[in-house]
Order: structure tokens, then sequence, then C-alpha cells
């Protein structure tokens, strides 16, 4: 069975076409990376999965059933800038909005919620920060709260947005053991990714994405410099080849 | 009650529930929106008045209610058509604002004792002298009960809806995904500042009445590291500001609602200079100290 299955995913921005006929599925327990140059539309493809902009057209499956029947299963990591960091919150605050579903958006959280959203904050590394307003942490401490958060929702689908872009050492190893945790439960992981140094090393697929699907497979056969070449134009030249 | 009495507690009562549901906007990086509203609700009573012909407070807060959304919709639709957000603002306002205007000036003005001045600066000074009278009985000011009314709304909505306006107040898209309808819970804001505006209206007017929507909430926002502070906070020095503007507008003979507008910029400033924790002061402090 498919975790995901995008069929003819379509988006313009200002009848400017941002993404034309994406299409693939991904099965079950799977790292994907997300690869393309920048205005590829990698961010846009994310939100149009997850149904949080617009599409012309296209169809996303989850677990074989429209999107709006399974959004229970999906996990999201938005980019780190796409929120107001001097928002008055804490950090446990911001992880429990992942179990709210599970709490209800009437009621009170009970201890066992307060529990688990400390569970998902020691499992990045957090605890000691949770009662800290989200200002005051740097921003591989932020990328940690929202793994954290992703973690609370136990979802079975991650996608993620550029969870790496900026974080120090300790926050980079706490993405990739969150990842292999996941994949080792089965959990399926897409991930837009800008490092082309590292793809290798963190996923087991790539989805290599220019405004088209270019390809879509394992990172063996698909992270190739010809594919490289075709999704980036002549610009990877400069690349170490030897990674690719 | 004595005159100065009520007058106090109006300034108290429009501080309090502007000061709260303008907390919210400012949070939702909104606050032009409540500009925009406070001028644009004027429409929404001259219309509740052409409908219904009379001035009672349930037709107007209807009307401002239903112009309050509207406005917050044709901002957001000009916006998706490609117009600038701020452009859209400006252009939206000003043009149900000057609609109203043009109403007033008709003979529509004369029986709604409404006029231009009155409308864009209030007189709180008249408050406690339009009353309330139920069987003979007399109720007290009108503008208390329809403050009071619109209080305990805002707060009800408020405590009801407290998580999703959180959630989608801070992380908007998050929120969709997880189920919140977010359209819902913006337009629900918008409606609780629509009513908060037209519930002072009489008392501090279309332009100060954004000083009590959005200046006590800016300085919350200043003062406090979790949002149920910043609400309770605002909606304090909102009512504080009411205070201390009406304690100098009596001593130097001013106009009362300007002077409580004054106020929030007054306790505005104090918190932007001294505040603990960044504000201007200790922020030189510690530049002071680091380069010593």
């Amino acid at each position: 069975m498919h975790a995901l299955e995008i069929s003819n995913i379509s988006v313009s921005y200002n009848k400017q076409p941002v993404l034309e006929n994406i299409s693939f599925t991904v099965a079950p327990g799977t790292l994907t990376g997300i690869i393309g140059p920048n205005g590829a539309g990698k961010s846009s493809l994310i939100k149009a999965i997850l149904g949080l902009i617009s599409k012309r057209s296209g169809e996303v499956k989850v677990y074989q059933k429209p999107l709006s029947k399974h959004k229970h299963l999906i996990g999201y990591v938005p980019q780190r800038n796409e929120v107001d960091w001097d928002f008055p919150i804490n950090a446990r605050d911001v992880v429990l909005m992942g179990r709210y579903r599970k709490i209800g958006f009437f009621k009170k959280s009970k201890k066992q919620d307060i529990e688990w959203a400390d569970q998902c904050l020691a499992k990045v590394g957090m605890l000691d920060y949770a009662e800290r307003q989200i200002s005051q942490l740097s921003g591989g401490q932020q990328q940690r709260i929202f793994l954290a958060r992703a973690l609370a929702q136990d979802a079975s689908i991650y996608l993620m947005d550029e969870p790496f872009a900026g974080v120090d050492a300790a926050t980079e190893k706490a993405i990739i053991q969150l990842m292999k945790d996941w994949k080792a439960n089965d959990k399926t992981v897409l991930v837009v990714h800008h490092d082309l140094q590292t793809v290798t090393d963190y996923f087991d697929h790539v989805l290599l994405l220019n405004k088209q699907c270019i390809q879509y497979g394992t990172t063996h056969h698909v992270f190739t410099h010809e594919n490289l070449e075709k999704t980036f134009g002549g610009r990877v030249s400069f690349l170490n080849q030897a990674t690719v | 009650m004595s005159y100065s009495g009520w007058i106090i507690i109006t300034g108290v009562l429009v501080g309090l529930t502007c000061g709260i549901t303008g907390s919210l906007i400012v949070l939702r990086k909104t606050a032009m929106l409540a500009d925009a509203i406070s001028h644009t609700v004027l429409l929404g009573i001259v219309g509740a008045f052409l409908v219904t012909q009379s001035l009672n407070g349930l037709p107007m807060l209807i009307g401002a209610s239903i112009v309050g959304i509207l406005t917050a919709f044709l901002i957001e639709t000009l916006n998706k058509q490609g117009v600038q957000k701020d452009a859209s603002i400006g252009v939206i306002f000003t043009t149900l604002f000057a609609l109203a205007v043009v109403l007033i000036s008709t003979s529509i003005g004369k029986q709604v004792h409404l006029d231009t001045e009155h409308a864009l600066m209030g007189e709180i000074a008249f408050v406690p002298w339009n009353r309330l009278v139920f069987r003979g009985i007399d109720l007290g000011p009108k503008a208390i009960w329809m403050l009071g009314s619109v209080l305990l709304i805002s707060l009800v909505v408020i405590l009801l809806f407290y998580k999703q306006i959180k959630i989608s107040t801070f992380d908007h898209h998050f929120a969709i995904l997880i189920g919140i309808p977010v359209t819902l819970i913006h337009y629900l804001i918008t409606t609780l500042v629509s009513l908060a505006t037209v519930a002072s209206f009489n008392s501090v007017g279309a332009i100060l009445v954004v000083a009590m929507l959005i200046v006590p909430g800016a300085t919350a926002y200043l003062l406090s590291e979790r949002l149920v502070h910043v609400i309770v906070l605002s909606g304090i020095i909102g009512a504080l500001s009411a205070l201390i503007g009406y304690y100098f507008a009596v001593k130097w003979n001013v106009s009362i609602s300007g002077s409580m507008a004054s106020a929030t910029g007054l306790v505005f400033m104090l918190a932007f200079l001294f505040n603990p924790r960044d504000g201007l002061c200790i922020k030189l402090w510690r530049q002071l100290n680091s380069k010593g």
C-alpha cells in the first residue's frame, strides 16, 4: 500500500505556473528528500499536498483515502520563518498544539497530555527549555520545538520544510535521529532539502523537482549527476562531483 | 451615582473592552484593520438607523458587525486580486467611511443626532445623560449597558475559542492542518472588534477608539510572555489609561476622551522605555556594560 499518492498536482501563482502535473507515489517507511533549485516550487509542493495553498488541479491520497479523511495521519514542520517567534507562548505550549486534536479544542490539557508534550521535548533535547518563551530560544532550538510538536502529533507521514536550514550541529543530529526512528517505525518522511552534499547520507529516496517532477526514486538510482544537471540546469557543475 | 462616576465607569469599560479585543488584533498583526473598522462602523450605525428608524443598541451592534465583517472581507478580496494590503485597507475604509459621511450630511444626520465631528471625536461628557429607561425605571446610562454587554460577549467568545485563537494566530497553516476553521476565527475576531468599536463610539469616537484598541495591546505585548497575560494585561492597561486620562482631563480642564487616548500613549512609552525584559533603557544599559 502507498503511504502517499500524488497525482497531477498543478499550482499557479498570479497566473504563473509554479508546479506542473506533479505525480509520484511514496512507499511507507521511506525518507524522501525533495531537491531542486530556488523557485523550483519545493515548499509550494508541500503546501499543495497539505491543502494549504489552492491547486489548479490534482489529487492527494493518504493511505488510499482522500487527504480530508486522513488529515490526522499527517504531521507538518513548517519553515521556521513562517511563524512569529515573538508570540507570547512557551515551548511546552507550542508542543501541546500537536496534541490538540486528541485533547479536543474545548477541553483543558490533562496531566498525561503535558507529560506527553514533555516526553516529546525530551526526545529532541529541549525539556530544560519547556517553560521558556520561544523568542528566547536560538534558531536551532526553535526548530527542535517544531520537531517536538510534530512528534506530539504522532502522525504516520511527516512533511518538513527545510528543517536543516541554518541549524546548529545538535539540532541537525536530533533531526537525523528522529528521521531514523520514524523510518524504523514504518513512518514516511518527506523533507524539502537544499544541501546536495548530505542527500545521500540522509535520504533513501529523492524527488528531483523543477516546476515539474524531473524524477522520483531511490537515491541510488535518481541522485545522479546527469539528473541533477537536468534539474538545476548547468548550474550544478561547480558541485563536488565526488558527492554525486 | 454621580455624573463623574458614570464617566469614569464608561471610560474604564471602554478601556477593558477595547483593550481585550484589541490585543488579539495586535497579536495577529492586523492592527490597521482596527483603524479601518473603527471608521467604517459609522456606515453600520447609519445603516442600522435607515433600516430600523431608531438608535437602539441592538440594531447598532448588528449593523456595525455586518459592516465590520464586510470591511475585512472587501480588504481581503482586493488583496487577493493583487492590490497591495495597505492600499486595500486605505481604499476600502475611506470609501465606506465617506459613504457614511455623505449619508450623515443629508437629512438622516439630523434625525440620528450624529455629526461628523461627534463621530470622529466622541463626547464622553454626554454619556451620563443618555439613559436607559425600562418601564419607568432609570437603569443608568445606555452606554454602560452596551459596553457591559459587549465586554461580556468578548470574554465568553475568547474563553470559548481560546485555543483556536491561539493556534490560528501563532501558526496559521498548522491551524488549518489540524482542522481549525481559521476563516471563521478571523471573522469572529473582526466581529468582536466591530462590537467594541461601536459600543465605545459615542464615548471616544472613531479616531480615539483606535488608540484604545491598539495601544494597550501593543503595550501588553511588550510586557508579557503568555497569551493569557497579554489579553488580561491589555484590558487592565486600557482601564488604567482611562483613569489616568480622566484625572488629567479634570485637572487641566481638557477633552476627556483625548486625554484618555493620550494616556494609552503615555503608558506605552513607559513600557517601551522601562520594561525590565527588553525595554530601551535596559538595552542601552546592557550595551554600555558589554562595552565597558
